[in-house]
């Protein structure tokens, strides 16, 4: 709390309520509900690692706090606003990465940059300024004037990344941001990630990679829409007398994974 | 921020991808020039150069006159003479002319007296189009003569019995009638069709979930993606009007400005008509599927090929719900007959009424939301 930067969104005492606080937050489609019960509070300035296997809720969990799935019950604020009451003042607060490359692939780097950028209103010198910035910081300078289309799975993740965090939200959702990214590209990725964190900007994630589980400030495991443990990684790891994060994983997924086969 | 700044961004982002989507760019201005040429070509409804027989029992130089007249319009050949009625029959019969002219023995006595003189048309109605088009041009020589017999005769002659009058297009030339529908259902079918996939693309490649989570507003949204395409919707017209002329002779009597400017609100209704099955179609196919649903009716039902006044009342009710029905008068009234917006403001007024209310319904009907 006391590495968060003071927030430009005037509401009052904002910058000491933590990023994210959700109570039995619940989304069902239909008979299956996705996420069920979640209660978890993400401080902000932290990393925060959403972990669990496929299907266990996480992206969905991430669509209801950016406000693009309402929830079935429960509450949620994020940048201390109701995800219900006031999705479009989150939107402003926030960045957000999808899981699937979510730009246009026929536009160029710098017009994806230069669109999202306008998006959250940056005009002008500070709208230049802010494009070449992200363009140095994320070595796309060279590759301004190609079509997102025409880069490589590990640059599409970086512009993405960049166009997700032009305009310095205080959160950014992160949805398995280095699925299928050689290692070097997901070195180079994280470093980005923990300069955010060090600037003060709150980061959730979610990731198969253990690797990169192991340099979230705390993590939360969900298990078939379940928050079933949550901590720092070495809490983690303690709690369960395992040696390390995967080993962790693993157990919990056969656990969890045992009764759903015969249930099923 | 306010709710427009959002639109500036939109409006360019469409804008540039247009450009860089050359096909599409291609097809928007091909397809309407290609139905163009087809449709005005193939939807003749006048009848030329029907075969004809001549069964002359006056052997005047009166009647031969008259032969003379109606093989001038240009709708009858004159491919023989017969001697009886039996042979007359026999050449219809056989299809070797599909009308035949008889002038009676009395003709020329007949006009010589100042009555009125009486000349049968035979038509093969198996065809009512031909027949009827075959009809009209029989009486227009008629009247052809009459007129030239009044002159001859300083008003004496009793003539030729003829009623028929056609306004606005005398050589009944179905081109003049068609193209100007053509252009409205051209319109309608690509700006429908191109705008109901717009927002369904970005559905499908992922590129809404990304767009929606930003403070775009939905009004910029929706606005970004209508305005490019009424740019493209005059480039349209304009193309369809220009072949029009050259290709079809279509006359434009009215004011060309008043024709662009009553084109605004009917191109906006189209496209916000797309836009809102966009927000119903989740497949770009379902989209293109809803279009083709929406154009049947507009074909069938606007007047476009039929007249509204002889369909039965509930086709008619349903005619009235389409923006094409009121645009077509416009075009008709604009292109054919010279009218203004004195006589055109009812339809103007009810076309932007369905412009104003699709984007409301498409706005409405659009979520911010994944689900």
């Amino acid at each position: 709390m006391s590495a968060a930067p003071a927030p430009a969104t005037g509401a009052a005492g904002a910058a000491a309520d933590p990023a994210i606080v959700t109570r039995g937050l619940t989304k069902a489609f239909g008979a299956l509900v996705a996420v069920d019960d979640l209660t978890l509070t993400v401080p902000r300035g932290e990393i925060f690692g959403l972990l669990g296997p496929n299907g266990s809720g996480k992206t969905t969990t991430i669509r209801m706090l950016c406000g693009l799935l309402a929830p079935t019950s429960g509450d949620a604020t994020v940048v201390g606003f109701d995800v219900r009451t006031a999705p479009e003042r989150i939107r402003r607060r926030i960045g957000y990465m999808s899981q699937r490359f979510g730009l246009y692939d026929d536009l160029t780097v710098r017009e994806n940059l230069r669109f999202y950028a306008e998006l959250y209103g940056l005009r002008g010198a500070a709208l230049r300024d802010a494009v070449a910035a992200q363009l140095a910081a994320f070595d796309l300078a060279p590759r301004a004037p190609q079509l997102a289309g025409t880069l490589s799975g590990g640059w599409k993740q970086r512009l993405a990344l960049a166009c997700a965090t032009t305009h310095r939200p205080d959160l950014v959702f992160l949805d398995e941001p280095t699925a299928g990214v050689d290692p070097a590209s997901r070195r180079r990725f994280w470093a980005r990630i923990g300069d955010y964190a060090a600037a003060g900007m709150t980061v959730v994630v979610t990731t198969h990679y253990m690797d990169e589980a192991a340099r979230c400030t705390r993590l939360a495991f969900m298990s078939r829409g379940r928050l079933i443990a949550a901590g720092r990684p070495g809490e983690i790891t303690a709690h369960f007398g395992l040696p390390t994060l995967e080993d962790v994983f693993v157990a919990l997924q056969q656990r969890d994974e045992a009764p759903a086969e015969t249930g099923a | 921020m306010s709710g427009l700044g959002t639109f500036w961004p939109m409006l360019r982002k469409e804008f540039t991808q247009m450009r860089r989507d050359r096909l599409t760019l291609g097809m928007m201005v091909g397809i309407p020039a290609l139905q163009l040429v087809l449709f005005g070509w193939a939807i003749q409804t006048e009848v030329r150069h029907l075969p004809t027989v001549v069964l002359d029992e006056s052997r005047s130089q009166e009647s031969r006159a008259f032969v003379a007249t109606m093989a001038n319009t240009g709708n009858f050949d004159i491919v023989g003479h017969v001697a009886s009625r039996a042979e007359l029959a026999e050449a219809i019969e056989g299809g070797r002319a599909h009308a035949a002219v008889v002038i009676p023995p009395q003709y020329a006595r007949d006009l010589a007296r100042g009555r009125q003189a009486q000349v049968q048309v035979v038509v093969d109605a198996a065809d009512p189009l031909a027949s009827s088009a075959a009809l009209s041009g029989a009486a227009l020589a008629g009247q052809a003569r009459t007129v030239e017999l009044l002159r001859g005769t300083a008003g004496r002659a009793g003539a030729i019995d003829v009623r028929l009058r056609p306004w606005y297009n005398p050589a009944l030339r179905s081109a003049v009638y068609v193209v100007p529908g053509i252009i409205g259902v051209l319109l309608s079918m690509t700006l429908v069709i191109i705008t109901s996939m717009s927002i369904v693309r970005e559905r499908e490649r992922g590129t809404l979930e990304q767009l929606v989570v930003t403070p775009v507003t939905k009004t910029s949204l929706m606005l970004g993606k209508l305005v490019p395409f009424v740019l493209v919707g005059y480039v349209q017209m304009t193309l369809i009007l220009l072949l029009g002329s050259g290709l079809f002779r279509v006359p434009l009597r009215g004011s060309l400005p008043l024709l662009y400017l009553e084109a605004l609100p009917f191109i906006v209704a189209s496209l916000a008509f797309g836009l809102l099955l966009s927000t119903l179609a989740r497949t770009q196919a379902q989209a293109i599927q809803l279009g083709f649903f929406y154009m049947m009716p507009n074909i069938l039902l606007s007047g476009f090929m039929f007249p509204r006044e002889a369909m039965p009342a509930p086709a008619q009710w349903l005619g009235a719900l389409l923006p094409l029905t009121y645009f077509l008068d416009i075009l008709r009234g604009v292109l054919l007959k010279g009218v203004g917006l004195g006589v055109l403001w009812p339809q103007t007024l009810v076309m932007v009424g369905f412009g104003v209310v699709f984007i409301l319904l498409s706005v409405r009907r659009f979520a911010k939301t994944v689900e």
